[in-house]
């Protein structure tokens, strides 16, 4: 009997992995083809109207304690990060999110909602990082108002970008040699060195139009400089005509806005002057979507 | 008029020769190239690069790689899928992959040719990886998005183009349909635009776009079998697990989260990126329609959507430079799915009958020692 147990043991034990011997397990209840794909499971729950509207499930906002991976402490956070440019951007500190730590959001009885967020940001050109402490508020209501926010962060400035910044703007006061670029980055991702503090310029001075049209329902990046003109230099400052690209994530719509940027190291990036773009020349206005 | 005669057949003959001999060297220089050059799989390629590499993976490994073109794009272009795995007589279970649903995203098809070349450069040496062969076919499409793709090559201006290049229809002028929103999974409910023009129009209806009806019809087919459904796309550096819409999950959500998490953990292990693991509306945003909720709406019980590098510094343009580093993060993330996949199937159940009965021997030992 002990020997039987024990071939059969062996032989178990050889044969290991034979695909014939195959259990699914875990995969619970499944829809089969032949029913509706769209059936929901038994015992679910969906709170949909049945207009034909694009958004017909209404997005519950959170209140209290955040979870730092969820997105709308990321959004949130990416604000921040908007902000922080305006404040301390420039074509040599271009600053990023790294990670959100904590957060909590809260109503504000009838005026908007108001957050609350520890997180780290790096430093994009030196890779210093620094702990940030933040609160924002978005204004409800219906007016399309800027979310305000305060922030205060430890480390971030160490990054030493004095003498570079000098340089370079020692290097393109005189009007004599204006410089212009497009397409930074290009298709693969490349841009010749010399570009690069306009890329990280045009960064920085879309941070100003990411950062007044954020809301709780979306989240921006620059996808690209689609081009630069240098102008003349006015009161010290160096001057820009920028056209960049925007991605919003929740849309996926890349925004074309006309920027005039000015800059120097005691000034900082200033925004004077911003124009949203038409999508595409060749596409009509979309027609009225209430049908 | 002999002397013409034979002078114009050898003048013939001669650039026949000539042609062929210079064709052969070409294609030899070209094939050198390709397969050696290390550089290959750090560069982004056009649509006829891509399916130039398909044959050659086909004519290289002729006993571990074919490939099925399983369906048609709006412009009249094949969707062709490479098929990887030992030859068995059994049928097989397999693992889909599909790369390029979105045309800008240029690294999911990077990573696409990255993963075929891994495997074929490891499965004779690596006893896992020779196992998985044995085991699993692999269903991997590089281009599934192939009009999008191939418009997005076209200039500059059109480097960021996303969706299908179906026309628009009804009046709407704009072109194209988000193809991950036109599936057969909650179609239009929550996540999509109405308006053609948008990013995230769904379609005149669900499996409105050939493309996704293409996959549709290939899961279908295939339903019984596929045990893993991986998606790849860009960016944000996500792992999102089914469903886009916020108020379903999926039944082994545990399960998902917990094979998920693993292959974030994989994944940081290479080069230190943070991979956020989650439902598309817990970590993203709710959206429907899309192939990842399709395919467990249908029973795949493991279906991951990856979003690759990077969080926004270069978005869909990332530089050719990261190519590697992303692949190699990417590479050990699916295959962490890909191997508890395949030793779920394949050893769960051994596992438990044979430990069932060595304890029983255990005991019946024990119990005779006492006995005695």
């Amino acid at each position: 009997m002990g020997w039987t147990l024990l071939i059969l043991l062996v032989v178990l034990t050889v044969v290991h992995g034979n695909p014939t011997v195959m259990v699914r397990t875990g995969s619970g209840p499944t829809v089969g083809f032949d029913q509706h794909p769209n059936s929901v499971p038994l015992g679910e729950d969906i709170q949909t109207t049945t207009e034909g509207e694009s958004e017909v499930v209404e997005e519950v906002m959170t209140t209290g304690v955040l979870n730092p991976s969820h997105y709308p402490a990321r959004r949130a956070a990416t604000v921040v990060q908007h902000y922080l440019n305006t404040r301390y951007g420039s074509p040599y500190r271009w600053i990023f999110l790294s990670t959100v730590h904590s957060g909590s959001a809260e109503d504000v009885a009838e005026m908007g909602r108001k957050y609350q967020l520890e997180l780290t940001m790096q430093e994009m050109i030196s890779n210093v990082s620094g702990q940030c402490s933040a609160e924002l508020f978005f204004p409800g209501g219906e007016g399309q108002s800027a979310p305000q926010v305060q922030a205060s962060c430890e480390g971030l400035h160490q990054s030493n970008t004095t003498a570079q910044e000098e340089a370079f703007y020692q290097q393109h006061r005189a009007s004599n040699n204006l410089v212009s670029g497009n397409n930074i980055p290009d298709s693969y991702g490349h841009m010749e060195p010399s570009m690069k503090p306009f890329w990280q310029l045009g960064g920085v001075a879309s941070s100003f139009i990411m950062l007044r049209e954020s809301n709780e329902s979306t989240l921006y990046n620059m996808a690209q400089v689609a081009n630069f003109t240098q102008l003349e230099t006015e009161k010290d400052q160096l001057r820009f005509n920028y056209h960049v690209l925007l991605h919003e994530m929740i849309s996926q719509e890349i925004i074309h806005w006309k920027l005039l940027v000015t800059w120097s190291p005691e000034q900082g990036v200033q925004v004077l002057q911003t124009e949203l773009q038409p999508k595409c020349h060749h596409c009509e206005a979309p027609p009225n979507t209430t049908n | 008029m002999m002397m013409l005669g034979l002078g114009s057949v050898g003048l013939v003959l001669l650039s026949l020769a000539v042609q062929s001999g210079h064709g052969a060297q070409d294609s030899a220089v070209w094939s050198r190239e390709e397969t050696t050059e290390r550089n290959y799989y750090t560069r982004y390629h056009n649509m006829s690069e891509i399916t130039a590499w398909m044959e050659q993976m086909k004519r290289e490994n002729p006993d571990v790689v074919s490939s099925m073109v399983y369906g048609q794009t709006y412009e009249r272009r094949n969707i062709t899928l490479l098929k990887i795995g030992l030859s068995s007589t059994v049928r097989k279970k397999a693992i889909w992959m599909d790369c390029g649903i979105h045309a800008r995203e240029w690294i999911a098809p990077a990573f696409c040719q990255y993963f075929v070349r891994e495997i074929l450069r490891t499965y004779k040496t690596d006893t896992k990886v020779n196992e998985m062969m044995k085991n699993l076919d692999f269903y991997i499409t590089p281009v599934l998005n192939v009009d999008g793709y191939i418009y997005s090559w076209h200039n500059e201006s059109t480097r960021l183009w996303r969706k299908s290049r179906s026309p628009g229809t009804g009046g709407c002028t704009c072109y194209g349909t988000d193809l991950n929103r036109n599936f057969y999974a909650n179609w239009g409910m929550v996540g999509v635009s109405t308006d053609c023009c948008s990013e995230t129009y769904c379609g005149t209806k669900a499996l409105s776009e050939s493309e996704a009806w293409a996959v549709t019809d290939m899961l279908g087919k295939m339903r019984e079998d596929i045990l893993a459904f991986l998606t790849i796309h860009s960016y944000s550096q996500l792992i999102l697990v089914p469903y886009g819409h916020p108020n379903i999950s999926a039944p082994n959500y545990d399960e998902l989260m917990e094979v998920g998490l693993g292959a974030a953990k994989a994944i940081k292990a290479v080069h230190g990126m943070d991979y956020t693991v989650g439902t598309s509306p817990d970590v993203l945003y709710a959206n429907s329609g899309s192939s990842r909720d399709f395919a467990r709406l249908i029973g795949i019980p493991l279906s991951f959507t990856f979003e690759l590098r990077d969080k926004g510094e270069h978005g869909f343009e990332l530089p050719e430079d990261q190519i590697q580093p992303t692949c190699e993060e990417a590479y050990a993330g699916a295959q962490h799915i890909i191997t508890y996949t395949h030793d779920k199937a394949f050893y769960s159940y051994a596992a438990t009958v044979t430990a069932t009965l060595w304890t029983t021997l255990l005991a019946a030992w024990v119990s005779s020692a006492i006995l005695l």
